[in-house]
């Protein structure tokens, strides 16, 4: 007879009240995220404790929603920096294409997304908000140090992997 | 017999009633929503207060504060007086339950057949409030209600004549007293089936819950119904499930009879373990189509209700001392 299966599957469902629950129980618990999780943006800095960001604007260009805003200022050493970096997480959708586009490593996605706020405007974070102590994902690399961009206490030819500079003009035949 | 024996007393039985009834409803939403839960691998609501038990409250706080919507296309009085209907003949019934030698509002010397009626009534709230609603799926839900309808009266009625013919009358009082030594279950097997199987199509609880068939017609009949009035439906449906638990107990398993508790605990426990084997039902079995319901009800339960009827008959004649007078 059919109606037996319908008896099995009434049991079968009925055994389902011993096994063990698939509910996370959210606040109390929470799943492990995958260290490539994309979350709450930060701003890392570099090993010698120097902010990474060098206010290239390719962040703010490859954001499709516009949500980074920044200005380009220089310190006394002729390194580049943001005057100010704000990102607005309202808008934010967590694509990622900002830390894919980031030059210096400086801009970095990171697994954390408990961030609500019962205010918009709290969603806004600045410069300050957005920075950290660390080097976030990359802990050796300083984009200084390996660029060929003359700053204060580095002049051209003396990054790493780099050959001093040739006078093109005394290479003429 | 002064006024507190003779007025006194009964109201005090009916309020009573009428409170557990309605508390047991708001209840079973709760003890619904945690066992399909337990049942699909999840908690079901656990925050509200202790295991959750206060999700009733704000359901309904919820429900209260809906905006109460009456389609200005549709049938406002029908409208308004449908989902009445289901609660006023839901309600009725339970004026005839015994749920203990002393506790209990009407002894209804023909309590089997004011439940016939009764039940047969609440398919006019599904038809009216899906005629009224003006829509066209609740028009759907309703003309399935009826047709559902049509299927499963025939043989609920016949499947409760066995116990009749057994106990000899259609007092339920008499018929819980008479099962003293012998469940009516036993007996009655085939009769219990059928009864079970009727009395899931008749609250239009899964898998027969074709008018409202959430998946194909949205919610059915009560697709327009907001705030309290559609809360009406769903305290019917509830307080359905319970008088269906509560006749199942009452009509098979001996009603108040059991060892060591107080006999309206034992009641409230075998009607509470069926309510639970609704939503056990509701947990496993897929809707079948009308046309498969219509189908199993007439070839399938008619002809075993109509044999388990004949053979209780015969042996009813043959050996009970009054020979079914």
């Amino acid at each position: 007879m059919k109606y037996v299966s319908n008896l099995r599957t009434i049991w079968n469902v009925f055994t389902f009240i011993f096994r063990r629950k698939v509910t996370v129980e959210y606040p109390e618990e929470t799943l492990p995220l995958p260290p490539r999780w994309r979350g709450r943006i930060i701003l890392s800095r570099d090993p010698d404790g120097e902010e990474r960001c060098v206010a290239c604007y390719l962040c703010a260009v490859a954001c499709p929603v516009d949500c980074i805003a920044l200005q380009k200022t220089e310190d006394e050493n002729g390194r580049w920096y943001p005057e100010f970096f704000r990102i607005n997480f309202s808008r934010c959708i967590y694509c990622g294409y900002c830390e894919e586009a980031c030059p210096t490593h400086a801009i970095q996605l990171t697994p954390d997304y408990e961030m609500s706020e019962y205010r918009r405007e709290n969603m806004v974070y600045e410069k300050e908000d957005l920075l950290i102590d660390g080097t976030g994902k990359y802990h050796d690399y300083n984009f200084y140090r390996v660029a060929g961009m003359a700053v204060g206490g580095k002049d051209k030819g003396e990054a790493e992997h780099e050959r001093p500079p040739v006078d093109v003009r005394s290479l003429m035949p | 017999m002064t006024l507190m024996q003779t007025i006194g007393y009964p109201l005090l039985n009916i309020v009573f009633i009428m409170l557990i009834a309605v508390l047991w409803a708001a209840a079973l939403t709760w003890i619904e929503r945690r066992f399909l839960g337990l049942w699909q691998e999840r908690y079901g609501p656990n925050r509200v207060g202790p295991f959750g038990v206060f999700q009733v409250v704000a359901d309904i706080i919820k429900l209260l504060m809906k905006e109460d919507f009456t389609p200005r296309f549709g049938d406002r009085v029908v409208f308004v007086l449908a989902p009445a209907s289901l609660v006023v003949a839901v309600m009725m019934t339970f004026g005839i339950l015994p749920i203990s030698p002393s506790i209990g509002v009407s002894n209804l010397d023909i309590g089997v057949l004011f439940f016939l009626a009764m039940s047969s009534l609440t398919v006019y709230s599904t038809v009216l409030g899906g005629w009224a609603s003006n829509n066209k799926y609740a028009l759907l839900g309703g003309v399935r209600g009826a047709a559902q309808m049509i299927a499963y009266e025939v043989f609920m009625g016949l499947a409760l004549m066995g116990v009749v013919m057994i106990a000899g009358t259609f007092n339920l009082r008499k018929i819980v007293e008479a099962q003293q030594n012998l469940w009516y279950v036993l007996p009655q097997f085939f009769g219990f089936m059928v009864f079970l199987i009727a009395g899931i199509a008749e609250t239009k609880r899964l898998p027969f819950d074709l008018p409202e068939g959430e998946q194909e017609l949205v919610a059915g009949y009560h697709v327009e119904y907001s705030s309290m009035k559609f809360g009406l439906y769903f305290l019917g449906e509830y307080l359905g499930v319970i008088l269906i638990s509560a006749l199942i107990t009452t009509l098979y398993f001996g009603g108040w009879h059991g060892p060591l508790l107080p006999g309206w605990l034992w009641f409230m426990l075998k009607t509470l373990f069926f309510m639970l084997f609704f939503v056990l039902l509701r947990a496993s079995l897929p809707r079948p189509r009308y046309d498969q319901l219509t189908a199993f009800g007439w070839k399938a339960m008619l002809p075993l209700a109509l044999l388990n009827f004949l053979a209780t008959g015969a042996v009813v004649l043959a050996v009970l001392p009054h020979g079914g007078a």
